[in-house]
């Protein structure tokens, strides 16, 4: 069991690029630590660093009360599972499994009690002596799984092990991941891109972009209060609309200490109602519905502000040009083509600084 | 148009079966005459059935050799051929895979420099450097000797060419995935590459064991000594007679000899050779 405490790490390759520019994370013992980002951010490559697959060319990771900026990645105690499995073709699940372990000398009475205990928490008792090839991606991913967990490692790296699966077997191993690392508790850092597998695994999110880390905490709590436009948009499906606070009519709702200050309102699409009337220092804008999207418990209205759209399109960032997404409880909807009412109240309004950088209470 | 579909695979196999005939004819005309009376060959009225000199033929040719210049029992000679074709598929495979190894997986000063060297000696072969190489070999002392007939056949780029291309498919994650389970590069490769590349190294026997065996011009420039001869260089030999009659049967028994040791590795090897060939899962 061991912590794992980024200090400001960076990663600049030869060719001079900063793939990596100053991280600073701290994942406590049993914690469950979830990297997410787009593609292209640096977090496989802040894991592989981890793993001791990548130099660490400033700053100083740590595992356990110990600088392992030096080590080879087979003293380091960590075990990993990679995204395309890394299964040895040519070994069966069982030695697939104890190889790690024999290479450490270990007894071979000890590693066939901890291949059968794995094995049997795994549910892969009756395809020890088959090859990879004979198993289906499921079972591939599992067999992963177990090679990091016969190891007892203090820390657990995931590369994206589930982006090979399909849709509903990506949802069953995600809720399997969660339950297995509660009952080992061990450390563990797991790197996605799919901010629902983020927001459903992590004990602690870190959400980065650009070699950089945009905000790190508690799932919800990012969820609640992204702390850029970045993450605000990042997090959350369908993301949250972004608009421009410029135009008069969106001031002149925003009245009050920090409004004047911010450039950039953010409203959830969950958060908006239906209704002619304006809450109480909240926003209410115009719409004309453009799509309807019914998936069953809920239904997304995709409406768009046309009048201010010459605004925004002024506005730098990644503001939607004047759509705005609504998301309603059942299927009840308005007609296309329907001019509507949407309104939001004051302590759902996420207010940024204009370049998107900061976030403001409102 | 049924039958025309019918008609058609019937030319087809017509003139498959004419092409297997041609090939085959030469090789059954051998295994014939190595059946027959010599004086019957000499005087042209060799039957297309076999003789009655079967066994006779051939335990003259395998434990005796022929009466006239070259007496030098076939089986010595296969012997050496054999020796030499294994020295060199074995010699070769063994050298090409660890330099592959070395240039796809370790960063080193000058690695591609020296890849690309590798690469050139495959547009020179025996025959292109054939003065330096007698030279090197007369100044070792390897003349008449298996060393050789076989070292300087095995220095050649193709296999490694070929191990580097295998290597270069196989997942960056396996590698990784040892270096965790605690693997060093030694491990790596014995443990792991080496089994991944069992079928490219069936295929790769295969070609090299045949081209080793079918070697002529070098095994005739080395060696003199006739306890030395290669199969291939002792039917050459055995035609050639000053002063009595060519002994026709030992001849073509001594070809026919010379086709089974390849054949047998094709037949044994057959589908480990196709899989190294097409085989594209890791």
């Amino acid at each position: 069991m061991a912590n794992v405490t980024l200090r400001n790490v960076r990663k600049t390759y030869p060719g001079g690029f900063e793939a990596i520019k100053g991280v600073n994370v701290d994942v406590g013992d049993g914690q469950f630590c979830v990297l997410v980002g787009p593609s292209g951010c640096g977090k496989s490559t802040l894991l592989r660093m981890v793993a001791g697959l990548e130099t660490v060319t400033g700053g100083e990771i740590d595992i356990g009360g110990r600088i392992v900026n030096q080590i080879e990645p087979a003293d380091r105690d960590i075990a990993m599972v990679f995204q395309n499995y890394a299964l040895y073709p040519h070994m069966s699940v069982y030695n697939n499994m104890a190889y790690g372990l024999r290479n450490r000398g270990m007894a071979e009475a000890e590693i066939k009690t901890r291949v059968e205990e794995a094995a049997r928490v795994l549910e892969l008792t009756s395809m020890l002596e088959r090859k990879p090839r004979q198993l289906s991606g499921g079972q591939r991913q599992r067999v992963a799984m177990g090679r990091a967990i016969v190891r007892q490692p203090k820390v657990f790296l995931f590369d994206e092990p589930l982006s090979n699966l399909d849709a509903k077997l990506r949802i069953a191993m995600r809720v399997e991941i969660r339950k297995l690392q509660r009952r080992l508790n061990t450390t563990s850092i797991y790197v996605t891109h799919d901010q629902l597998e983020a927001m459903t695994l992590a004990d602690i999110l870190v959400v980065m972009n650009g070699g950089q880390v945009e905000q790190v905490g508690n799932p919800l709590a990012i969820y609640e209060k992204p702390a850029t436009t970045f993450v605000a948009s990042f997090i959350g499906a369908p993301p949250m609309n972004l608009m421009a606070t410029r135009p008069e009519e969106i001031r002149s709702q925003l009245a009050g200490s920090n409004a004047a200050d911010a450039g950039i309102l953010g409203i959830r699409p969950e958060d908006f109602v239906i209704t002619d009337q304006t809450p109480a220092g909240g926003v209410a804008l115009p719409l004309t519905v453009e799509a309807i999207e019914r998936v069953g418990a809920e239904t997304f209205v995709y409406g768009s502000r046309e009048q201010e759209e010459q605004h925004v399109a002024a506005t730098p960032g990644e503001l939607p040009p004047g759509e705005i997404i609504v998301r309603i409880p059942g299927t009840e909807a308005p007609a296309i083509g329907a001019k509507i009412r949407v309104a939001a109240v004051r302590a759902k309004l996420h207010l940024f600084s204009a370049d998107g950088r900061t976030r403001l209470e409102a | 148009m049924v039958e025309e579909e019918g008609f058609r695979r019937y030319v087809a196999h017509i003139i498959l079966w004419i092409g297997i005939a041609i090939v085959a004819f030469p090789v059954y005309i051998a295994i014939i005459a190595s059946t027959q009376d010599n004086a019957l060959i000499a005087n042209g009225q060799m039957s297309l059935l076999p003789g009655g000199h079967f066994f006779e033929t051939y335990y003259q040719t395998i434990f005796v050799g022929t009466s006239g210049s070259t007496r030098e029992p076939v089986g010595n000679m296969m012997l050496n051929s054999l020796v030499m074709a294994l020295l060199i598929a074995v010699g070769k495979i063994a050298i090409s895979i660890i330099s592959a190894y070395a240039i796809v997986y370790f960063r080193f000063p000058l690695r591609m420099p020296i890849f690309w060297i590798i690469f050139i000696t495959l547009m020179l072969p025996v025959e292109v450097r054939i003065y330096p190489t007698y030279k090197i070999v007369a100044d070792l002392h390897m003349l008449d000797s298996y060393a050789g007939l076989a070292l300087p056949l095995i220095a050649s780029a193709t296999a490694t060419l070929l191990f580097r291309q295998f290597f270069m498919t196989v997942p960056d994650e396996l590698l990784e995935a040892s270096r965790i389970d605690g693997a060093g590069p030694l491990r790596f490769f014995w443990d792991t590459l080496l089994p991944l590349s069992r079928t490219n190294m069936a295929a790769l026997f295969v070609i090299l064991f045949i081209l080793g065996w079918n070697q002529y011009l070098w095994p005739l420039l080395i060696t003199t000594r006739d306890d030395m001869q290669t199969i291939q260089v002792g039917i050459r030999k055995m035609i050639t007679t000053t002063d009595a009659l060519t002994e026709w049967p030992i001849v073509m028994a001594t070809a026919v000899l010379a086709m089974l040791p390849p054949v047998f590795v094709v037949v044994v090897m057959q589908k480990l050779f196709v899989r190294g060939l097409v085989e594209t899962e890791k």
